[in-house]
C-alpha cells in the first residue's frame, strides 16, 4: 500500500544550520518570525510545527558561543500564541522532563490542547547535566544513567493526568448546575523519582490527549520511544541509515505491543531546491559555505577535537594532534562518540581533495540531506517514505522564516500530484493528521 | 486627577460560582479560551488598559471545576489583541524562577511589549502534593521568597543588553558577548547562573503586578509595578500604607488599583437574584458605581480592577455603560507598549548602565 507522507516544519535552531548574515534571514525572536513559518507550513497541510527548547545558552572555552543565533523563547508560550493564528497545523513542544515537574507539564500541554482544539504535541528531552543545571532549583542532581528512568516515570505520569477525567466527567449541565463529575482527575502516584497526588483540572481535548514525540537515539531512548512515543524526531535522515533505524525501532514495537502504524519515525532533514539538479548543489554549497565562516569551521572542529585550537588558520591544513576524550570544551551540546574516526575521515578526505580545515568541515559535517529539483527532492523523498527508512520528515530550513517558502510552493504540489501527501487537512486534530488513534 | 486606570479579571466564566450556568453562556467555550478572548476583545474596544488572569498551582474547587494555565490562554489572546495588556497569575512556590522569567518575556514578546504577571504564591497542602517536592510553609515565607523570584526575573530580563544581537557578519558574530551577563544569582532558596535564554523583552521588564489579599503580600507590593488591593474598606489608609512601604522600582512609580467584584444590572431585583450564592463588592446599576469609582479616586488609588460577576453578561455592561460614564474611552491611551499605557518609563538594564562592556 502506498504510504502517506508525514511533515513538519522545524524553526530554525541556535546552531550553524541557521543563516543569519543572509539578507533574507530575520529575527529569531520576534512572534512575526513564528507567525510566518507557521502560515508557510499550514498552507503546505503539514502535520505539525516543531519548536526547540533552550536552558542555557551554549559555551565555548568557558564562554557563551557567540558565532551561531543565540536566544530563544520558550516554546509553549509561543506555541499558544501560534494557536490564535493558525487552525488545522499541530504544535509541538520541546520540553524537558528533568526540569520540571509532571504536573506542570501536564497542565501546560493539556492547555495548549484545548486552546488548539486537539493541535497539541510534547517533544520530550532529557538533559542531566550541571551545566544546565546551574540555572535551576535543584541543579544538576540527576545522574546521565537515570535521566531515562525519571523521563519514562514523567510521561507515564503526565499521561495518567491526561488520561484522569472519563469521557463522560464533563457534564455541562447547566439547568441541573452540574459542570463535571464530583473528585473528577483525581490522581495519584509513587514512584523512584515522584510522589504526588491530588486532582487535574483538565478534561480530554478533542484529540484525546497530546501527542508525544521522542528523539532519544541510545538503545535505552528507542526503547522508551517504542515503549511510549507516538512519533520519533530522529537524526537518521540517509537512506541506509534511515532504513536500519526505522527497522530497529518498529521491530522493538511489538513488545509493547504496539502496531507499527501507532509510531511514526520521522528524521529531522534539509532539502535545497533550485530550477535544476546542477543549480541545486550550487546552492547547497553556497548554503554549507554560509553555514561554516572561518571562525565557526575551527569551532566546530574544537567539539571534534576537544581541545582549544584558535591557532589554527582555518583555510590551512587540518590540525595534526590527537583529540582529547571527554573534555568540556564546549558545553550545552552533544559531543562526538568517537572523535578519533571522524578525524581520520576527515584527513583522508582533506588530503585526498587538497581542503583546508573550513573545506574540509563544508564537505564533510552535515550536507543537505534532500538538493535537487523539485522533481528530484519529491522523488527521493518519496522513496525514503515508500521505502522504509521514514514515514515522513521534519524539515530543518536554513533561513528564518521564509526557509521553507520554496520547498512549500514547489515540492509539495508534486507530493499531492503523487497522492502521497494530503490536499487538505481530512481532520482538524494532530492525531487525525498523524493517523493515530484519538 | 490623573487619568484613571481600568483592568478586568478573567476567571472562568466570571467571579459568581453560578456565572456559567447563565443561557448567555456556553460553558465548553471556558476550554476552548473563547470566553475569555471575547470578553478580553471587549474591554480592549472600551479602552480597558490591563486583562489579568486568575490562577492556581491546583485544580480549583469551584462548580467550575476546570482551569486553562492562565499563561497559555493569555499567550493565546495576545496575537488576537494590540493595545490590551496581558497579565496571568503565575505562582512561584514550586514552580522554577528560570522557567518563570523566561515565560513572562516570551509573553511580553508574542504581545509586541503587553506583557507581564501577577506574581503569586502556594500556601496550600494541595498545590505541595500535586508537585510533591516541598512542604507547604507558612505565607510569609513564601512571599519572601516570592520576592526574590520577582528579584532575579528582573535580573535575567536585564541579562541581554537590549543591544547584544549585533548580526556582525564581517567577524562572524551573532552577538556580542560582553553584552550578555551572567546574573550569578543567591538566595536562601535557590540560585541561578544565567543569562536568560531569552533575549532582552520589548519592556525591559514586563510589568509585575502583586495582589494584596493578604498582610503577608502586602511586604511584596513594594516590589510591584502595579498592585492590586481587593476590597473598599479604610482603603485611603491601605493606599498610604502601601504608597509609604513602595520602593519606586525601576521605571519609576508604581500603580496601585482597587480590585472589587462587581454585579451590573439596571434593575435592582435581578441583580440582587444574580448576586446570590456569590461574593462582591458592589451589586447595582453603573451610576452607583461610576460615584464609588470616584470616591476610590479620591481616597488615593490609580485605578480600579473589575472582577465582573460574569464575563458574557457583566464586561458588556462595563465596556459600554460604565466607562463612558468614567471618561474612558479606547482612543486617549498613547503608545503601544504597557508600560507606555500606563505611563511607566522602561528600565534600562543594570548591567549595561554598569558599563560591564
Amino acid at each position: 500500500m502506498t504510504k502517506q507522507i508525514h511533515l513538519a516544519a522545524h524553526f530554525p535552531g541556535v546552531n550553524n544550520t541557521t543563516v543569519w548574515a543572509d539578507p533574507e534571514s530575520r529575527s529569531q525572536i520576534d512572534f512575526a518570525s513564528f507567525e510566518h513559518l507557521a502560515a508557510t507550513a499550514e498552507r503546505g497541510t503539514f502535520d505539525f510545527f516543531f519548536l526547540a527548547e533552550g536552558l542555557r545558552l551554549r559555551e565555548v572555552k568557558g564562554r557563551i558561543h557567540d558565532l551561531d543565533v543565540v536566544g530563544r523563547p520558550e516554546s509553549l508560550t509561543v506555541l499558544s500564541a501560534l494557536a490564535a493564528v493558525t487552525t488545522h497545523l499541530g504544535l509541538a513542544a520541546t520540553v524537558n522532563s528533568t526540569f520540571n515537574e509532571p504536573y506542570e507539564l501536564a497542565k501546560r500541554i493539556a492547555t495548549l490542547d484545548h486552546l488548539s482544539g486537539g493541535r497539541a504535541a510534547w517533544n520530550v528531552v532529557t538533559s542531566w547535566d550541571a551545566f544546565t543545571g546551574e540555572n535551576f532549583r535543584r541543579g544538576g542532581y540527576l545522574d546521565k544513567a537515570d535521566r531515562y528512568v525519571r523521563a519514562q516515570e514523567s510521561l507515564r505520569i503526565v499521561r495518567k493526568l491526561w488520561d484522569s477525567w472519563a469521557d463522560d466527567d464533563l457534564v455541562l449541565d447547566q439547568e441541573a448546575g452540574v459542570f463535571a463529575r464530583e473528585g473528577t482527575g483525581a490522581f495519584a502516584d509513587e514512584g523512584a523519582h515522584f510522589g504526588i497526588r491530588g486532582r487535574f483540572g483538565l478534561p480530554p481535548s478533542p484529540q484525546g490527549r497530546p501527542v508525544v514525540i521522542q528523539a532519544g537515539d541510545s538503545d535505552q531512548g528507542r526503547d522508551f520511544a517504542a515503549s511510549g512515543a507516538d512519533v520519533i524526531f530522529s537524526r537518521h535522515g540517509s537512506f541506509a541509515a534511515g532504513q536500519t533505524f526505522y527497522k530497529d525501532v518498529k521491530d522493538r514495537l511489538a513488545k509493547y505491543g504496539r502496531t507499527e502504524e501507532s509510531l511514526k519515525i520521522m528524521p529531522a532533514v534539509t532539502v535545497v531546491v533550485a530550477d535544476t539538479d546542477a543549480e541545486a548543489v550550487e546552492k547547497a554549497r553556497h548554503i554549507r559555505e554560509q553555514q561554516v565562516s572561518g571562525p565557526t569551521a575551527i569551532v566546530l572542529a574544537e567539539l571534534i577535537w576537544g581541545r582549544d585550537l584558535s591557532a589554527y588558520d582555518p583555510d590551512g591544513p587540518l590540525p595534526t594532534e590527537d583529540p582529547v576524550i571527554g573534555s568540556n570544551v564546549t558545553q550545552g551540546r552533544a559531543g562526538f562518540n568517537d572523535p578519533a574516526s571522524i578525524i581520520k575521515e576527515w584527513r583522508e578526505a582533506a588530503d585526498a581533495n587538497g581542503w583546508s580545515l573550513r573545506q574540509t568541515v563544508i564537505n564533510q559535517q552535515n550536507r543537505q540531506t534532500f538538493i535537487g529539483s523539485p522533481e528530484t527532492v519529491a522523488t527521493e523523498m518519496n522513496r525514503h517514505v515508500q521505502e522504509n527508512a521514514a514515514d515522513g520528515f521534519v524539515l530543518v530550513p536554513h533561513l528564518t522564516p521564509g526557509g521553507l517558502d520554496d520547498f512549500v510552493d514547489r515540492v509539495i504540489p508534486l507530493l499531492r500530484e503523487r497522492a502521497v501527501f494530503r490536499s487538505e487537512y481530512a481532520g482538524t486534530t494532530l492525531r487525525s493528521h498523524l493517523g493515530l488513534l484519538q | 486627577m490623573s487619568r484613571l486606570i481600568t483592568a478586568i479579571e478573567i476567571d472562568g466564566a466570571g467571579g459568581h460560582p453560578g456565572a456559567w450556568r447563565g443561557p448567555e453562556v456556553d460553558p465548553g467555550a471556558i476550554l476552548t479560551g473563547s470566553l475569555a478572548l471575547r470578553a478580553v476583545q471587549r474591554a480592549e474596544a472600551a479602552g480597558i488598559d490591563i486583562a489579568t488572569f486568575v490562577d492556581t498551582l491546583e485544580a480549583p474547587v469551584d462548580e467550575v471545576s476546570v482551569r486553562l494555565d492562565a499563561l497559555g490562554l493569555a499567550a493565546r489572546i495576545a496575537p488576537a489583541t494590540s493595545r490590551i495588556g496581558l497579565l496571568p497569575t503565575i505562582t512561584v512556590t514550586h514552580t522554577e524562577p528560570f522557567h518563570v522569567q523566561a515565560q513572562v518575556a516570551t509573553l511580553d514578546w508574542v504581545s509586541s511589549g503587553r506583557g507581564g504577571w501577577v506574581a503569586d504564591v502556594s500556601t496550600s497542602t494541595e498545590a505541595a502534593a500535586v508537585i510533591g517536592r516541598r512542604d507547604p510553609a507558612p505565607a510569609a515565607d513564601l512571599w519572601r521568597e516570592a520576592r526574590y523570584v520577582v528579584d532575579v526575573s528582573r535580573r535575567l530580563w536585564d541579562s541581554w543588553d537590549d543591544d547584544a544581537i549585533i548580526r556582525d557578519a564581517p567577524t562572524g558574530r551573532f552577538i556580542d558577548r560582553d553584552r550578555l551577563h551572567y546574573v550569578n544569582y543567591e538566595s536562601p532558596t535557590f540560585t541561578i547562573k544565567g543569562p536568560s535564554i531569552v533575549p532582552r523583552p520589548p519592556q525591559g521588564h514586563p510589568l509585575t503586578a502583586v495582589r494584596v489579599n493578604t498582610p503577608e503580600a502586602l511586604e511584596a507590593a513594594g516590589d510591584a509595578e502595579l498592585v492590586l488591593l481587593p476590597g473598599t474598606e479604610n482603603l485611603a489608609e491601605r493606599v498610604q500604607a502601601i504608597r509609604a512601604a513602595g520602593q519606586e522600582p525601576a521605571g519609576g512609580g508604581l500603580r496601585l488599583l482597587v480590585s472589587v467584584a462587581v454585579l451590573l444590572d439596571e434593575d435592582a431585583a435581578t441583580a440582587h437574584g444574580r448576586a446570590e450564592g456569590g461574593s462582591f463588592d458592589y451589586v447595582g446599576g453603573v451610576e452607583g458605581l461610576a460615584g464609588l469609582v470616584r470616591e476610590w479616586q479620591a481616597a488615593g488609588v490609580d485605578g480600579v480592577h473589575f472582577r465582573p460577576a460574569s464575563l458574557e453578561l457583566d464586561v458588556p455592561v462595563i465596556a459600554e455603560k460604565l466607562l463612558p460614564l468614567l471618561g474612558v474611552t479606547a482612543a486617549d491611551r498613547p503608545g503601544t507598549t504597557l508600560r507606555n499605557r500606563l505611563g511607566l518609563a522602561r528600565p534600562a538594564s543594570r548591567y549595561a548602565e554598569e558599563g560591564a562592556r
